[in-house]
């Protein structure tokens, strides 16, 4: 049973379209991602949820309730602006509190439900700050405490972790997550950042020219990408130019001197999609010269000039000696790590 | 670095602004204290001014009660100006705010406009609306049978603060105009997010952000409108004299100028004292919202 039901939203600003048949079932407790680059539709969504937009087209229902009819002030969603919006003026306590106050909570109900959710969030003790007074991260805090003290039926992101740096944002990915699983609410988070989206997510919605490219788990996405633009903007991903020839039996998927069994269904030129973790050096398979490899620590990056083009391969630092620069080299996969794609225009 | 060359550095700012600290010096601190030592001279009709000090002028300010009057009126009109700016300033320049690009230049521009119309012709516009029967709008109406006598506008009070706050009106907008400036443009979102209806947000969200913006305005419009000359003299005339127009009569007039030194210098403190106060409260008040 859908808790959030989007079904064919769109969203025109005059003869632009920005979202088109935007369709999603949204289950109760589940954490979900808009992810895409900038101008891909994934904001427009998230306030036609909020209801700051009006959709074009399409309904929006929570528990089959239709939503696109009720005042924003009445949705009851808890929402963590970009820029945090914080009120300036009042301190971290009364931000937490407008909410509430709005609601006509008793005071003292107000008071011990504001602590909870400073002390939630890990600001116990800062009740009396002003926002100015405290760093982008303690903001953020605030921003998130203040949406979830109303206990909100959707709690909905708007890329909260951007304006921070990368290992503050790293700590709260991890408690932002924690959160969320602790007090079951629904969530929608909207990001470009790939890392985030799969490291928080139940499900990523990929989102591209304000069409969705694919609903799936973050393993799924990274996994079977189900199109060329999934799989380059969810990781590096390497692409090779190769063939399927029926001449022979069985058929064969050829990729300059890599070959193996051709999956049923394609015929004639194909994409090959292979992520770099996946690519080892063996004794057959496509030969490559590395032109650079570069240590980080955990992993060994070499980048690769390949008979198909360049090639990026990832390998793990297990202690195994690896090739040099300069290096002549085979690389090879297991079939069932790539991805084969019809390839267009050929 | 030698002690020299460090000596050389610390007089540099100093050789830098030298010329507009003597500019300053010599067109404004000179003449002002120069205004304050006349404000001490004697004066009489056939003697003309005798530079003694005595404190004659100052006590005739202090005990004639035609000067209270006149500066209660100057205080009296430069607070309702303000007043009348502010509340009319501050709807103006929020919803200037939020129009969209086109139109927000446009208005922007209509708004600033009179700033580059000379106050005189502006305040003389006034007068040809209102100046008794002759005046356009009091012509029509009385043509129409509206009305039987003249709108009551020339020579009094509250013509004197309409046309003032006519004149002022860009101060307050454009001071208050900045202040929405630094408005999270999802402020409004947020707290409507939250429950709150568009009354609430005007009250509790934007009002107290805008709030030192209307502040720094009103010190503005209400310093200009105190010591204001043009439009109270040809609103005001002879017969609702302000501060400033009696200095001038006193100076060019009855040219007894120690006596009208005395009443610019009481103009110039009182204001300069109640600016800086206010200014003060004000920054203490709202120090969260400015940082």
């Amino acid at each position: 049973m859908a808790y959030l039901e989007l079904d064919r939203v769109a969203k025109e600003f005059g003869a632009q379209t920005v979202v088109e048949d935007f369709s999603l079932s949204v289950g109760k407790g589940e954490f979900i991602s808009f992810l895409g680059p900038s101008g891909c539709g994934k904001t427009t969504t998230l306030q036609m949820i909020a209801g700051f937009l009006d959709p074009t087209r399409g309904a929006i229902r929570l528990e089959g309730k239709d939503l696109t009819a009720v005042h924003p002030a009445k949705r009851g969603l808890g929402i963590v602006f970009q820029s945090y919006a914080l009120f300036p003026h009042m301190t971290a306590a009364e931000n937490v509190a407008f909410g509430l106050e709005m609601r006509s909570v008793p005071r003292a109900e107000r008071s011990e439900r504001v602590r909870a959710a400073l002390a939630m969030v890990g600001l116990a003790g800062f009740e009396d700050r002003h926002p100015r007074r405290m760093s982008g991260g303690q903001q953020q805090r605030v921003a998130l405490a203040r949406a979830l003290v109303i206990k909100p039926s959707v709690l909905l992101l708007d890329e909260p972790l951007s304006n921070l740096d990368a290992k503050l944002r790293e700590e709260m990915q991890i408690e932002l997550r924690q959160i969320q699983r602790t007090i079951g609410t629904t969530t929608i988070l909207v990001t470009h950042d790939q890392n985030e989206a799969m490291s928080l997510s139940d499900r990523i919605v990929v989102m591209s020219q304000g069409k969705i490219e694919q609903i799936g788990t973050p393993q799924e996405t990274y996994e079977k990408p189900a199109s060329a633009f999934v799989s380059q903007f969810l990781g590096k991903t390497n692409d090779f130019a190769g063939t399927i020839d029926r001449t022979v039996a069985p058929t064969q998927l050829v990729a300059g001197s890599w070959r193996a069994p051709a999956p049923a269904g394609l015929g004639g030129p194909v994409t090959v999609s292979i992520r770099p973790e996946r690519i080892g050096f063996g004794d057959k398979g496509l030969s490559a010269k590395i032109i650079t490899r570069i240590f980080q620590g955990n992993h060994w990056l070499f980048q690769c000039d390949s008979e198909c083009g360049p090639a990026i391969v990832i390998r793990q630092n297990d202690g195994k000696a690896q090739p040099a620069e300069g290096d002549a080299v085979r690389l090879t996969w297991r079939p069932e790590d790539m991805s084969v794609r019809a390839r267009a225009g050929a | 670095m030698s002690a020299a060359a460090e000596e050389g550095n610390a007089r540099t700012p100093w050789a830098l602004t030298a010329p507009a600290l003597m500019l300053f010096v010599g067109v404004l601190l000179i003449p002002l204290a120069m205004t304050v030592m006349l404000s001490f001279h004697d004066w009489g009709q056939y003697k003309g001014i005798e530079p003694v000090f005595i404190l004659k002028n100052w006590h005739e300010i202090a005990t004639d009660p035609y000067y209270a009057e006149m500066f209660w009126r100057t205080f009296r009109v430069a607070i309702l100006t303000t007043l009348l700016t502010a509340l009319l300033g501050a709807p103006e320049a929020y919803i200037l705010n939020r129009m969209s690009g086109r139109w927000k230049s446009f208005f922007l521009l209509v708004i600033l406009g009179p700033l580059l119309i000379s106050v005189v012709a502006r305040t003389l516009g006034w007068a040809l609306l209102f100046g008794g029967n002759n005046g356009l709008v009091n012509k029509l109406l009385m043509t129409l049978g509206v009305m039987r006598s003249p709108i009551p506008f020339m020579f009094t009070e509250t013509g004197m603060i309409v046309a003032l706050a006519h004149v002022m009106m860009p101060f307050m907008v454009l001071s208050v105009w900045a202040a929405l400036q630094r408005l999270d443009p999802q402020i409004e979102n947020a707290a409507m997010s939250l429950g709150a209806g568009p009354m609430t947000i005007t009250r509790r969200i934007i009002m107290p952000q805008i709030m030192p913006g209307v502040l720094s305005g009103a010190i503005i419009v209400f310093s200009l409108s105190a010591s204001a000359f043009a439009t109270p003299a040809i609103i005001g005339g002879r017969r609702l004299k302000v501060a400033a127009t009696l200095a001038y009569d006193e100076f060019l007039n009855t040219l007894n100028w120690p006596l009208g030194a005395a009443v610019a210098t009481l103009l110039l403190a009182a204001l300069v004292l109640i600016v800086v106060g206010s200014n003060a409260l004000i920054e203490r008040r709202y120090a969260e919202v400015f940082r």
